[in-house]
């Protein structure tokens, strides 16, 4: 049904947006509950910084990283000589340009999330004895699941929707970086392929509906379970 | 504890003795000052290591500060709170334990359960192990364990805050907290939550602070009362020598309108719905049928206006209760000016009554006289 090209850029698409989600996740999930439950300096700073991606375009951010992770960026000549790592051009380049681009929208569905969570309810967990590791973990987390499924979702599409920031850092590079947008921008340019191009468009339309409906699917479970009624 | 604590019977004594703590004193002392805003909060208490401390005051009082400061949700801009020999706050060194550290039990005006745990998850929550056998001991005294395996939505106001009431007891907590529990709930719901809540605090052995500005919840619970006003502690004491004294009448506010009689029931009439309780002295009244096992200590709370004096006991009256009492004081009300406040020995107990000054003068009432104190059955506040 599908050609192998189509398989390799599918499974190519999921495996970075898979792991720019899994690289995001936790350090996600921290900023927001910084911005959601701490007050410190700089937190107006850090909110801007981190909503930049969300308002530059994506092409600005893939260069931002060619320049700072590139063989000649200052992290990138320090990854490279420390751990022999160069991101640029590689399936990873394209999984930190991915995360970096949905960072913003994973922060802000989880941080609204936890915002709404009770804090009177955090704070008689804390009169039981729970100490703040505890009440994130039997309280506050458990309480903002839905958010948090919305989150990972919402930042997992916008990883596989990537385009600009990929080819600027990683470039387009067949089994590589190649991914379905990239593919079907290639597809785009090369006269004749239209048929093959339409084919991607509805794979891309399938994913992106699948995890949607999935993600609705796994919030509304985990709403039911916060208020389960009697059995 | 005062003298109509006494001795108990119906539920197992709830242990909490397990592990030496018992020796030290769980006192609590506080010594503490807050600005917030307009109010400042100024207060130096000591709360006795057993039995319920009432915080009593209006709205804005300072109560509920006072009860933050306590729990350490909020620190003192200065002062020192301790509970025994242990430090739970002091400006001074810089200490302040953190929540989770002072082994206190707190029950919020809201029952704050979690909506993810059953009710069974909520209890255990803060309980150390090896508790098995006192969470039993509680699930029935709170009357909670056909909730057990229920999630927080489906319960009631009242069986909502007896679950947040017994997780807060399964902490083993040195001192137990308790901010207007009783907020919220309608007449039936609350009386019956106030019945779970005097039993049981006579069954543990934990100093109890409960702030409410109700006078009947406070009179039908507690031991000493503080009385707030203003952010400043209006007066201290023991609950029942306070009430008695005339000239507190206006500072505290509601409760000049009652005073109460430590019982214990004798039999049930349910023919007419009527309980024999006996004072202390031997002297008996009927009230209506309270849901207590005979031999059960409980107070009953008398309105200063459901009390009447007579010389002798009248013929043909509705009055069922006349109880021999001496004056013992007396004096012009000082916010009514036809009326007199009277207080009256019955047996080692005290008894306020109002009357009019007219009655006081016909009827030639004087201190040291020996009068009926008549009181009708029905004007008994069913609280407990």
């Amino acid at each position: 049904m599908l050609s192998d090209a189509e398989w390799q850029a599918i499974a190519l698409s999921l495996k970075i947006a898979g792991s720019a989600v899994a690289g995001i996740a936790i350090p996600g999930i921290a900023v927001a509950w910084l911005l959601a439950r701490r007050e410190f300096r700089g937190k107006a700073l850090l909110d801007g910084l981190i909503h930049l991606p969300l308002v530059l375009p994506p092409v600005v951010v893939g260069y931002l990283l060619l320049l700072s992770l590139g063989r000649s960026g200052w992290l990138g000549q320090w990854l490279l000589k420390t751990f022999g790592i160069s991101l640029p051009f590689t399936w990873q380049g394209a999984a930190v340009a991915g995360g970096v681009m949905a960072f913003p929208l994973l922060v802000r569905a989880v941080r609204l999330s936890l915002e709404a969570v009770d804090p009177k309810l955090e704070a008689a967990a804390s009169t039981l004895g729970a100490n703040r590791i505890r009440v994130l973990f039997t309280i506050t987390l458990p309480l903002a699941i839905p958010g948090l499924l919305t989150g990972t979702v919402l930042a997992f599409a916008r990883a596989l929707s990537e385009f600009g920031a990929t080819i600027t850092f990683a470039s387009n590079i067949p089994g590589e970086t190649r991914t379905l947008p990239l593919a079907l921008y290639t597809l785009i340019q090369t006269p004749g392929k239209e048929d093959a191009a339409a084919r991607l468009c509805v794979i891309s339309i399938v994913i992106a509906m699948v995890s949607l409906i999935a993600s609705e699917w796994l919030a509304r479970r985990a709403r039911q379970r916060l208020q389960e009624r009697d059995l | 504890m005062t003298d109509s604590h006494g001795s108990n019977t119906g539920a197992a004594k709830i242990d909490s003795k397990n592990n030496g703590d018992a020796a030290i004193p769980n006192a609590l002392s506080c010594d503490v000052r807050k600005r917030q805003g307009d109010f400042s909060l100024d207060v130096s208490l000591d709360v006795p290591a057993s039995g319920v401390t009432a915080l009593f005051g209006p709205s804005g009082s300072g109560k509920t500060t006072l009860l933050r400061l306590i729990a350490g949700l909020d620190r003192p801009d200065s002062g020192r709170v301790t509970l025994g020999d242990r430090v739970l706050a002091d400006t001074r060194s810089g200490t302040h334990r953190p929540v989770h550290r002072r082994g206190l039990g707190v029950v919020f005006q809201e029952a704050r359960l979690f909506p993810h745990y059953r009710v069974r998850g909520n209890l255990t929550y803060g309980m150390p192990r090896q508790s098995d056998s006192r969470f039993d001991d509680l699930v029935a005294l709170l009357g909670i364990e056909p909730l057990l395996e229920r999630m927080p939505g489906m319960l009631s106001g009242g069986e909502a805050r007896r679950v947040a009431i017994g997780r807060a007891l399964l902490t083993r907590p040195r001192l137990l907290l308790m901010d207007e529990p009783l907020t919220g709930l309608d007449g039936e719901r609350k009386r019956e939550l106030l019945r779970y809540l005097v039993r049981l605090t006579r069954e543990i052995d934990i100093p109890v602070v409960y702030v409410s500005h109700d006078p009947a919840e406070i009179t039908a619970i507690a031991d000493h009362l503080a009385v707030m006003e203003r952010g400043r502690l209006a007066a201290y004491g023991e609950l029942d020598t306070l009430m008695l004294q005339l000239d507190l009448t206006r500072r505290l506010g509601g409760f000049e309108a009652a005073t109460r009689l430590a019982v214990t029931v004798l039999s049930h009439d349910p023919h007419y719905a009527l309980t024999d309780v006996g004072l202390d002295d031997g002297q008996r009244l009927r009230v209506p049928l309270l849901d207590l096992p005979p031999s059960h200590r409980t107070w009953l709370r008398i309105g200063v206006r459901d009390v009447a004096l007579a010389t002798r006991m009248p013929r043909d009256t509705s009055y069922r209760n006349g109880l021999i009492a001496q004056i013992e004081a007396m004096a012009a009300s000082n916010h009514e000016p036809s009326a007199m406040e009277l207080r009256l020995r019955v047996g080692d107990q005290r008894l306020r009554a109002r009357l009019t000054r007219q009655a006081c003068d016909e009827m030639q009432l004087e201190v040291g006289q020996t009068v009926l104190a008549l009181i009708r059955s029905v004007s008994f506040d069913d609280a407990v």
